[in-house]
């Protein structure tokens, strides 16, 4: 039996289920608490700190030892920010870090905190993308006089000549109002200084401990080796914890500063200000069709909303760089001229966030298919047939090759499952009892699971991809990995062990993998960008193989066989056709302790292998019934369907959660969530309560079918999974709510569709009619 | 600082006697002087659910509740679910069907289902799923929640 493929259960769960995981907050209990100081304006010049009489209380003055966060990219006229770790003479947004207490215990540290009077003389900010751009704006750094930070554009040579011949032009408009991540678990950072050796352990909510220990080393200016970084049971990530911050920064300096164990475990309302926010962007795209409703061409202009400060080690340059190179999506499309912007603001930075621009760019491309389709008398389908990319390999306009994938099969399965032509029918009904149903289509691809030729492209000083494992099997015949990958809820543990079990013949539970330490992993890139399952998978094929060979060469000394007739199943050893078998607990046992009789490769089974492929294309249809209160601007998802394509399915029960998962922070970006800034910065959505993440009552049943393309892209055919189900979902409801609003000739171009804005949108369409 | 007080909480049968200040919250005390991670903070606003436990059987927020006022009750946390190595028919319901990804809101969850199957075990569909939306998840998309607490319903009808 093949364990690929199998639901089988999560090998971590029980540890979880019975409330014994290590979270860094169970870790940290007993530490010294750390509390930040926060920045209460947008921005300013700090004339003065208060500090309340024996507290202990660290400013600026206090860590000029710390060099401050600069991330860098090379090119597209990326102007460098340097982010302090505390403010310095000045604030640049809400919920930036001006001082940090120490104190016994978290109360008193936050009592503390109260006291510390902060004196801000108030300038004026720039908080929105479009407002931050206009020439009078406030400059948010002196070394970028536009506050734009990184810009790029291109032009296909052909443009002009084509868009000249367009029989029609439709433009679209479209604003993606900001977003946080918002894990369950908020960030952290327990740093506990070693006594007998002098270095410091960073325990942290992190997504990647190896590149966040790279950065943390280099402003302090410590051997890397003298901190080990360990991301311990992570409550949730989705990029919010891929990024260095100044508060994992301040907690190593300070233990190493005090050699103590301190504590900084963040509360939700800094978690929703300060983190880390995303998808604020502003889309002006113009497509060009000919008389066949085939696109020739298309025009965009892309701002997007970096905040404050560019991230590390991706930088801000990670939204503006990906909605360019991927905007076209699963469109086939020749000539492109794009000018993309990451504006500065005094907002919270932004950071990766699941799906990464393309929930934002798939709205733009999806609403203009539909605008099209309307123009042309086309149904949405037929419009999309006629422009989906349906020849494989394909070269994009701008440079990308996608392998082959369902494009056109995954929307051609989705409007049979819906019953396109059934629905019409029953909403033709429902309009002439005044009720208003629609339905929407989102067809797009995602870039998953791409290693270094990929990323060093995108001109980051610092440029990720591979992934290493290194495997061993012990005397007893049980298999570790230790990967550099570092999985936070995606199941990805039991999914390479399903992976390594077919290759060495052996049952997933006699595998650990060991991942989020650096003292106890190779060095890699951690868990983010749908890649682990392809690329730490990937890697550990590679080693399992070379496992496998070594004990093939084993099991051959011992039935006198020739190792390439040897094979490993069911935990035996045989030679095929042959009777007579060797366990392989004795191959490992053998290896060890009798590696005289073997000779060559040394005692012992040890294998290392990386992975480094350029990536593949995942792709699929997401699509929507809604029905539309007209009165109070209610949206209800009736129905939602996903077709979906990655490849092999290594774990189908983990690839349907991470789809579920997915698509409800998806739905939640159409309907609910919104990061709001009033104009003074200041922001208005501070707590859950004001941010309204979806729960069980706000989500449909979300109905998946899975289509497998066979690709050569991975060596385990399998795709990346991680980010799909985000990027479909505004789309697809956006595009169902305004087929519900046909009547009422109302287009929806702004996320999230809320109640007040659906209804506004009505009501201003019915007064253009009166 | 205020001056502490003495406090004895029940939790999962099992008497702590501890000294707080009267502001001590009951999540903070169970998670701190009990040495009970296993029930965890989200929000510390009473909106995520992360921190359900069961107060005399029923579902409460440890986040909004001082310890102090939890003096004479009877509480129980994810640490008493399982009996040893056995899993909780809710517990195993959540592994079986995949109700759970990163596990940070998975205590919270598992209290709060407890304690509504065992007040109500013949609980209908639509009643549920307004219960269980007292909580958060951001991994799940709670589609695998609802069918685990649904298999569990069945497991723990009396």
């Amino acid at each position: 039996m093949k364990w690929v493929g199998q639901p089988i259960p999560r090998l971590r769960d029980p540890v979880l289920l019975k409330g014994k995981g290590r979270f860094t907050a169970d870790i940290a209990v007993g530490a010294m608490a750390i509390r930040f100081v926060r920045s209460p304006v947008a921005r300013g010049t700090i004339c003065g700190i208060e500090i309340p009489e024996g507290a202990v209380v660290f400013t600026a003055a206090d860590i000029t030892d710390i060099k401050p966060l600069r991330p860098i990219l090379h090119g597209r006229n990326y102007v460098p920010t340097d982010q302090p770790i505390l403010a310095n003479k000045r604030v640049t947004y809400v919920g930036e870090p001006v001082a940090a207490v120490i104190a016994a215990t978290q109360s008193e540290a936050e009592d503390i905190a109260e006291q510390v009077m902060l004196d801000i003389d108030v300038l004026d900010p720039a908080i929105d993308v479009d407002e931050a751009l206009k020439p009078d704006a406030p400059r948010v750094h002196d070394q970028a006089p536009g506050n734009v930070l990184v810009e790029t554009s291109l032009k296909t040579p052909g443009f002009d000549a084509v868009w000249a011949k367009a029989a029609q032009v439709v433009e679209v408009d479209i604003r993606s109002r900001r977003q946080n991540a918002m894990p369950m678990e908020t960030r952290n950072a327990h740093a506990v200084f070693d006594h007998s050796t002098g270095r410091v352990t960073l325990y942290t909510s992190v997504q990647n401990p190896h590149p966040i220990r790279t950065g943390i080393a280099d402003v302090l200016g410590m051997p890397e080796t003298d901190l080990r970084v360990v991301a311990p049971d992570v409550g949730g990530g989705f990029g919010q914890k891929m990024a260095l911050v100044p508060e994992y920064v301040f907690a190593v300096w300070v233990a190493r500063k005090l050699e103590a164990s301190v504590a900084w475990i963040e509360d939700r309302n800094e978690n929703l200000i300060a983190s880390f926010h995303s998808r604020d962007q502003h889309h002006t795209v113009k497509a060009a069709f000919d008389e066949n409703a085939k696109l020739i061409a298309l025009e965009a202009d892309l701002r997007c909303n970096v905040g404050a400060y560019s991230n590390y080690p991706i930088t801000c340059g990670v939204e503006p760089l990906m909605a360019m190179s991927e905007l076209p999506g699963p469109y086939d499309l020749r000539e492109y001229s794009v000018r993309t912007r990451g504006v500065t603001t005094n907002t919270c930075p932004m950071a990766p966030y699941r799906g990464v621009s393309r929930p934002v760019l798939t709205l733009s491309m999806e609403r203009i298919m539909n605008l099209a389709a309307d123009r042309f008398g086309l149904d949405p389908v037929e419009m999309r047939r006629r422009n989906l990319i349906t020849e494989f390999p394909y070269k994009t306009v701008t440079g990308s090759l996608y392998d082959a994938g369902t494009y056109w099969e995954s929307l051609e399965r989705s409007a049979e499952v819906l019953d396109l032509k059934g629905f019409r029918e029953r909403q033709k009904k429902a309009r002439e009892e005044g009720r208003y149903l629609g339905i929407g289509f989102s067809v797009f691809n995602e870039r998953s699971g791409y290693g270094t030729p990929t990323f060093a492209a995108r001109g980051m000083e610092i440029t990720p991809g591979y992934e290493t494992v290194e495997m061993a099997m012990d005397p007893s015949g049980y298999v570790i990995a230790r990967i550099g990958a570092s999985p936070h809820g995606q199941g990805l543990e039991t999914g390479l062990s399903q992976i390594i079990a077919d290759e060495l013949g052996i049952e997933p539970s006699r595998i650990r993998i060991i991942s989020g330490d650096t003292d106890a992993t190779p060095y890699g890139w951690g868990t983010f960008a749908s890649r682990s399952l392809v690329l730490a998978g990937g890697a550990s094929k590679l080693a399992a193989e070379q496992m496998r060979e070594r004990l093939n060469k084993i099991a051959g000394h011992l039935l006198q066989a020739p190792p390439e007739e040897i094979e490993l199943a069911g935990g035996v050893a045989r030679r095929r056709g042959h009777e007579g078998s060797v366990e392989i607990t004795a191959l490992a046992r053998a290896a060890h302790h009798q590696s005289q009789l073997f000779g060559g490769g040394g005692p012992g089974l040890t294998t290392i292998a990386t992975y480094d492929p350029a990536g593949t294309f995942s792709n699929a249809c997401h699509s929507a019934i809604v029905e539309v209160d007209i009165e109070t601007g209610h949206v209800k998802i009736e129905r939602f369907l996903v077709v979906e394509d990655a490849g092999i399915l290594i774990n189908p029960m983990i690839v349907d959660g991470q789809i579920h998962g997915g698509v409800v922070q998806g739905i939640a970006n159409a309907l609910f969530e919104e990061i709001i800034y009033d104009e003074t910065g200041n922001i208005l959505t501070g707590s859950l309560m004001d941010f309204i993440p979806p729960t069980m009552s706000e989500v449909p049943t979300i109905e998946i079918e899975h289509l497998e393309t066979l690709t050569d892209a991975s060596i385990t055919k399998a795709k990346g999974i991680g980010e799909g189900g985000t990027i479909g979902p505004p789309a697809a409801i956006i595009n169902a709510i305004s087929d519900a609003l046909k009547p009422f000739g109302v287009e929806i171009f702004e996320i999230p569709a809320t109640p007040p804005r659906i209804r506004q949108l009505i009501r201003e369409a019915a007064k253009e009619k009166s | 600082m205020t001056e502490k007080l003495d406090v004895t909480l029940s939790v999962n049968g099992k008497r702590y006697e501890m000294k707080v200040e009267p502001r001590r919250m009951l999540a903070d005390a169970i998670r701190e002087e009990c040495g009970l991670t296993g029930t965890h903070l989200g929000c510390e606003h009473g909106v995520c659910g992360a921190c359900t436990i069961l107060m005399d059987d029923k579902p409460v927020r440890s986040c909004l509740m001082f310890a102090v006022q939890a003096e004479g009750a009877e509480l129980r946390t994810v640490e008493g679910l399982a009996k040893g190595n056995e899993l909780h028919p809710i517990q195993q319901a959540f592994w079986d069907h995949h109700g759970l990804q990163c596990g940070f809101c998975t205590p919270g969850f598992l209290m709060l289902a407890t304690g509504v199957l065992e007040q109500n075990p013949n609980i209908g569909d639509e009643e549920l799923v307004h219960a269980l939306s007292s909580n958060l998840c951001r991994c799940t998309g709670y589609q695998n929640i609802l069918k685990a607490v649904k298999a569990a319903r069945e497991e723990m009808k009396p």
